[in-house]
């Protein structure tokens, strides 16, 4: 078996891959230094506004991923845009999102238990990313059941996009459940302090090292999903070939 | 494709009618559900009649993934599936059959719930239009969900767990909007279904569409 068609492009892109990687950890680094040790504590949240610098660069990056899963899936469906990269993409994306959410709900959870003074509020974006979670780790259930290619990267993009046609319904009617109730609303919004200086440049790291986290992330999890189903298709004739010469020469 | 849908509709009605799995099997199952319920939240009527909107529709919900498996199993035996492949019925066709068939016969079981929640929980049935409209609504977008993820989980090895991981966070809006729509009508102001409604309709509508145009690739993948 060959090692890779193209050995020198193959290397650039490793190349740049780790490049990329060792950016974006770098950034992450960057972040919680600053975010633990520079920035000045909140005037109303103290300490907690910590938090706040990776929080929302998390839950942005499940959204993104998510997006680009839907997206993708699009491709894929659309018979003149139809291509194996689109499936990958998806596959790739959702696992990174999912990942990202649970991170979401967990650093949410932690900073709602002083906040807010409980774990979880039936808040629409919080249930909305809840529900997302599921949505998804259904979703890559269903892509982790074996088969023909095409087969199931048609049923997974279907998937992906009734989930994705799903998520403004649950968010808009929770939405409406939660003013129905009158229950106090916590608009995720008013909790946000002015920031400023110091505190805005950690959060806009977060974002940009988080987005690059996301990409680096994807882009491995795209290449090993093309080296997977390479060992698939491949794997067996190689091994079918070996087994024959063997017999020729035993 | 009307045509088609009715041919598979009728064809499935009376498989249910002259196998009897569903009357012996998903109906019971159904009232176990609501008696557990009760169980689990005692036997206070104060507690249970407001929770009886929810609980009647997480048992329909329950209820659906049993009569969805149940369509599906059908049509595994004796190669069922490729002499639908090759009857040349319209895919959407089939589609509309099989959710339609599975309709029928939520809409029976949740009849017999409405007369179990008013029983066993205390629920006073008022705003008949509201709680009718919401079934009939709710019900489609359940089944259309579930006739989807059925053709796509039974080809699967896994098909029994994961057609329910699948189906219960995509219909989490219908179970919201059908049970407040149901406690604005039991506690006597229909009135204020009405946007809980057009949800369920919306729902409806829109997997419905989704699952006519996808169910004919996935029917010919399984």
């Amino acid at each position: 078996m060959s090692t890779a068609s193209h050995p020198a492009r193959t290397d650039r892109a490793t190349l740049a891959l780790r490049g990329l990687g060792a950016v974006a950890l770098a950034g992450v680094a960057a972040t919680v230094w600053l975010g633990l040790f520079v920035t000045p504590p909140d005037e109303f949240m103290g300490n907690l506004v910590r938090l706040l610098y990776v929080h929302p660069p998390m839950a942005w990056v499940a959204f993104l991923a998510y997006g680009m899963a839907g997206l993708a899936s699009v491709f894929y469906l659309w018979p003149r845009t139809r291509a194996e990269r689109f499936d990958r993409l998806a596959g790739a994306s959702a696992e990174v999102g999912v990942v990202f959410t649970g991170l979401t709900l967990v650093s949410g959870s932690i900073w709602g238990r002083p906040t807010w003074g409980a774990w979880w509020v039936w808040d629409p974006l919080l249930t909305t990313t809840a529900l997302l979670f599921v949505l998804y780790l259904g979703y890559l259930a269903l892509r982790r059941v074996p088969g023909d290619f095409h087969a199931r990267a048609r049923r997974s993009a279907i998937a992906a996009l009734v989930a994705f046609v799903d998520v403004p319904i649950v968010y808009f009617s929770v939405d409406w459940w939660r003013s129905l109730h009158q229950a106090p609303t916590i608009n995720l919004i008013t909790h946000k302090t002015y920031v400023h200086g110091s505190m805005a440049w950690t959060l806009l790291l977060g974002f940009v090292s988080f987005t690059l986290v996301y990409i680096w992330l994807v882009a491995h999890r795209y290449r090993l999903a093309k080296l997977q189903d390479r060992e698939e298709t491949e794997g067996l004739e190689v091994a079918l070939a070996e087994r024959r010469a063997e017999a020729v020469a035993g | 494709m009307l045509r088609d849908a009715m041919l598979v509709a009728g064809k499935d009605l009376r498989i249910e009618i002259r196998s009897r799995v569903g009357l012996n099997q998903v109906g019971p199952f159904a009232v176990a559900v609501l008696l557990l319920f009760g169980l689990a939240l005692g036997p206070d009527r104060q507690v249970l009649a407001p929770a009886s909107a929810g609980l009647f529709w997480v048992a329909v919900l329950l209820s659906t993934i049993l009569a969805v498996q149940r369509s599906y199993a059908i049509e595994s035996a004796d190669a069922a599936r490729d002499g639908l492949r090759l009857s040349g019925l319209d895919p959407a066709g089939i589609f509309l059959g099989k959710a339609g068939a599975i309709a029928v016969q939520l809409l029976v079981l949740e009849a017999a719930l409405t007369i179990g929640v008013a029983l066993l929980y205390g629920a006073h049935l008022s705003g008949a239009l509201v709680l009718v409209a919401a079934c009939a609504a709710g019900t489609l977008g359940l089944t259309a969900i579930g006739t989807l993820y059925g053709v796509v989980a039974s080809g699967l090895q896994t098909r029994e767990t994961l057609l329910p991981l699948l189906f219960l966070p995509v219909v989490a809006p219908v179970l919201l909007a059908a049970t407040k729509a149901w406690d604005a009508a039991l506690a006597g102001t229909p009135g204020r279904a009405g946007g809980w409604l057009d949800v369920l309709v919306v729902f409806a509508v829109l997997y419905t569409a989704i699952g006519t145009i996808a169910f004919g690739p996935l029917l010919e993948d399984g």
